[in-house]
């Protein structure tokens, strides 16, 4: 077992020490879905494309690209290696594609390759593998052809999805690949040595990169992994890692050592989800137009969350997703309710008329500190103001997406977090045929718009369809947006240059350097 | 003794199959399953991972299926880290986790009988009133508290010194096992040193202790020779179960010092609803229990000749 005794930062040697939450459960970048396997792989490998400093996008791979209607055309750079030292090729992005939308593969994120011709085919099984619309033209042109016409490809083929794999040594692994160090090919700034299970990890600088020169880190070690947030606190203050986020605890001491607190607002939004099936009261509009004119949305961020970074909930898009010339909630403000409790009661009225009386409503929570204080405030305000019972029902993970799943609740909990840059990613949630959409909201406009969105590359088109499904979310009082999502953190004053990512490897130390 | 061992091994054989089955039925009883994740899939993408994994199998086929994969050795790959399989998980935690859990027995064991017979020696006096208020402490403090406490007086020691001096977290060496054995041994430190009180406090007023004293031996001849030895065997019987409960109970600690051992995989499969490693951990820890207290049992026999013979 290698023992590191290292300092959070060491300016020689350019070597920075983290921690991480969870051992990463998935290093094979066709099945990977969780944030902390993302961000690793974010560091060693590299897609087609990625993004700079300020989330554009920027040439990783591929050197330079075309797109039309039909197509996507990727000409990718002479230099780009693997850690072996052959080069990457197109054909590398073929096999890696193909074996996302295997159906033997199983992969989550599979759906995130429906653009492509013949990808969602080949995923129900209806088509061979074969089939799929991304062809090497040679080994460094690579062409996609796409089942629809899809504006925003470039900015999906960021995600670790569409990361290469190079076919010979896949096979060559067989069920081990990605299971250790040595089962793994890289392509990124950094490669990884080292990793012994649910201890420790060591990525050092891959002199293969093509960009190798413009990396000043030569190593990052993952010294530690432990998802108890006071633990890692405490090996920040002891001068061991060089970066934790805190939460409401680990705030408050954070705070009383000094140390300098830095915020970043992660680009998800939370809100409350309703049940939208038959028979549910909360199925009820007037029901729900009452609850949306009760709530004053700075309360959330400023009095239950209390914590830098989070910010109001007034839509479910959040304010960072761009629209067509500016952000999309400029170009078209998320129309607020305010608090109002005359209308509230009024529809409230028109609510009992329709149902009878209103029954105890469940509040479906996660088991979170958080969210039980969360589940508390509302039950509370709607108690007060409207004199509507609301019971928490709190469930661990597994329990409560059942739950969720089976439509066993009246209100529920809910987040979601961006998987692409580009409007879709929060705009679809509530088309009628998004298994996320656990509510089952169903309806025949807002599909409409969602699908005009899909196909139309116009932007004008697409932010109005996307600017009107935003006022149905509030007309129909789909959901209750509670606040969009703030971390705080701290970070070693001897780092610079780390990024800070709504979408991507979060934190990226990729062009990070250690002053002295 | 043979024929004895024999006996108890085969039950234990029995105990363990009960325990695998009852866990088995309770993980298919909770609501959720493995491959439920915060981001749905289409029903399409569903179907393959059922299939892939053979979930979409009857209940009882799964079961038999586990079953003999069990009797081969073979607790299958995880559900949550698709690369490892349950067996090298296993393999390659579960030996932190036991040394963990020995040095912690160590301190438990060695505290408990020093601290109880210092009480029992000094009955009602200041040693013992101080002594049992830190047992009642010890008892009822959970484990997670203690764990912060020891972790924050590392942090304040270092930054006291100017430098590292002890690790706060992570293993490897020595100096990284100190704190969390500790940790983890005080609540059966506390649990034995009640034990070791009552039990010299029985022992001190037997028959053949005034014989010993009426022969006119030493006092420390009488209390290594005759009391210890006797009043030891309350706390031998529960030492194994309770090295069994240390080293299944590591999470807490095992989460707030960073330690790879196996108990953060045997509580977050629960929470992960991670099916392979939940049936390999709990028939695993479960084996480990039986064996155990059939060692003990053993053990037992060689120190106290009168179990023997019965």
């Amino acid at each position: 077992m290698a023992i590191h005794a290292s300092d959070a930062v060491d300016f020689e040697s350019q070597t920075l020490t983290i921690a991480l939450t969870q051992e990463p459960p998935q290093l094979n970048s066709t099945k990977a879905t969780d944030q902390v396997s993302g961000t690793l792989l974010g560091h060693l490998m590299q897609g087609l494309v990625r993004y700079d400093r300020r989330g554009k996008v920027i040439p990783g791979v591929a050197e330079r690209w075309e797109m039309d209607e039909k197509t996507a055309t990727f000409w990718l750079r002479e230099d780009a290696k693997w850690s072996d030292g052959k080069p990457v090729t197109a054909h590398d992005f073929v096999f890696a594609w193909q074996r996302v939308v295997d159906p033997k593969t199983a992969s989550e994120y599979a759906f995130i390759l429906a653009p492509i011709l013949n990808a969602a085919e080949i995923n129900e099984g209806k088509l061979p593998v074969s089939q799929l619309g991304a062809v090497a033209l040679d080994d460094r042109t690579l062409q996609v052809n796409l089942a629809r016409p899809t504006a925003y490809f470039v900015k999906l083929a960021v995600f670790i999805t569409f990361y290469p794999i190079r076919q010979d040594f896949f096979e060559s692994r067989g069920d081990q690949y990605a299971a250790e160090a040595k089962d793994l090919l890289y392509n990124g700034p950094f490669k990884l040595t080292e990793w012994t299970h649910s201890a420790s990890l060591k990525m050092v600088k891959n002199e293969h990169y093509w960009d190798s020169e413009n990396i000043s880190l030569n190593a990052i070690n993952v010294d530690y992994i432990t998802a108890d947030t006071r633990a890692r606190l405490n090996l920040y203050t002891d001068g061991k890692i060089a970066f934790t986020r805190l939460d409401g605890e680990t705030y408050k001491d954070a705070l009383s050592q000094r140390f300098r607190i830095r915020r970043f607002t992660t680009g998800s939004t939370f809100f409350l989800e309703y049940n939208h099936r038959p028979g549910k009261p909360t199925d009820n509009r007037n029901l729900r137009k009452a609850i949306q004119s009760v709530f004053d949305p700075d309360e959330m961020v400023n009095r239950v969350l209390a914590t830098p970074g989070n910010l109001r909930g007034e839509s479910l898009f959040p304010v960072w997703i761009n629209g067509v010339n500016d952000k999309f909630r400029k170009e078209y403000p998320a129309p607020q309710a305010g608090y109002n409790i005359k209308e509230a009661k009024r529809y409230l009225e028109l609510a009992v008329k329709e149902l009878g009386s209103i029954p105890p409503l469940v509040l479906l929570v996660s088991d979170s500190p958080t969210a039980t204080k969360q589940g508390e405030y509302i039950q509370g305000v709607l108690l007060n103001k409207l004199g509507i019972e609301l019971k928490i029902d709190v469930q661990t993970f597994k329990q409560r997406l059942a739950k969720m799943t089976s439509g066993e609740f009246d209100i529920v909990g809910a987040g979601w977090g961006p998987d692409f840059d580009d409007i879709l990613t929060f705009g679809d949630l509530f088309a009628s045929w998004n298994m996320n959409n656990r509510g089952r909201y169903n309806n025949p406009e807002y599909d409409r718009l969602v699908r005009l969105t899909m196909n139309s590359t116009d932007p004008k088109t697409r932010m109005d369809a996307m600017g009107k499904a935003q006022q149905i979310l509030f007309d129909d009082a789909v959901i209750l947006p509670q606040y969009e999502q703030g971390v705080i953190y701290l970070l070693n004053p001897k780092i610079k240059g780390v990024a800070r990512r709504v979408i991507g490897p979060d934190p990226d130390f990729t062009y990070a350097r250690i002053v002295p | 003794m043979l024929a004895y061992t024999l006996k108890r091994l085969f039950a234990g054989v029995i105990t363990v199959w009960f325990i695998a089955t009852a866990t088995f039925i309770a993980m298919h009883q909770v609501p959720g399953d493995p491959l439920m994740n915060d981001k749905a899939v289409s029903a399409e993408i569903r179907a393959n991972l059922e299939a892939k994994y053979g979930l979409d199998k009857p209940v009882t086929e799964q079961y038999f299926i586990f079953l003999g994969n069990m009797l081969s050795g073979d607790f299958g790959i995880s559900f949550t880290q698709q690369n490892r399989r349950v067996n090298d998980i296993i393999r390659d935690h579960f030996p932190i986790s036991a040394i963990l859990g020995l040095l912690a027995i160590f301190f438990a064991a060695t505290g408990g009988v020093l601290w109880g017979a210092l009480t029992a020696i000094y009955r009602n006096r200041l040693p013992d009133i101080v002594i049992m208020f830190l047992v009642i402490l010890g008892i009822s403090v959970p484990s997670f508290v203690f764990a912060a406490l020891g972790q924050l007086f590392l942090v304040n020691l270092n930054s006291l010194f100017g430098q590292s001096i002890i690790p706060v977290a992570g293993w490897g060496t020595i100096w990284h096992m100190l704190m969390p054995s500790m940790v983890l041994g005080l609540g059966t430190m506390a649990l034995l040193t009640r034990l070791m009180r009552s039990s010299m406090l029985e022992v001190v007023n037997e028959d053949y202790i005034k014989t010993a004293r009426a022969k006119g031996l030493s006092p420390t001849r009488i209390f290594f020779r005759h009391q210890l030895r006797n009043a030891i065997l309350p706390v031998i019987t529960v030492l194994g179960p309770q090295i069994a409960a240390i080293t299944t109970g590591g999470f807490v600690v095992e989460l707030v010092f960073a330690i790879p051992g196996l108990g953060r995989y045997f509580v977050q499969a629960v929470q992960q609803l991670d099916y392979t490693v939940i049936m390999g951990t709990t028939v695993f820890y479960g084996a480990f229990l039986v064996l155990m207290v059939i060692i003990v049992d053993i053990l037992y026999g060689f120190i106290d000749p009168r179990v023997r013979l019965s």
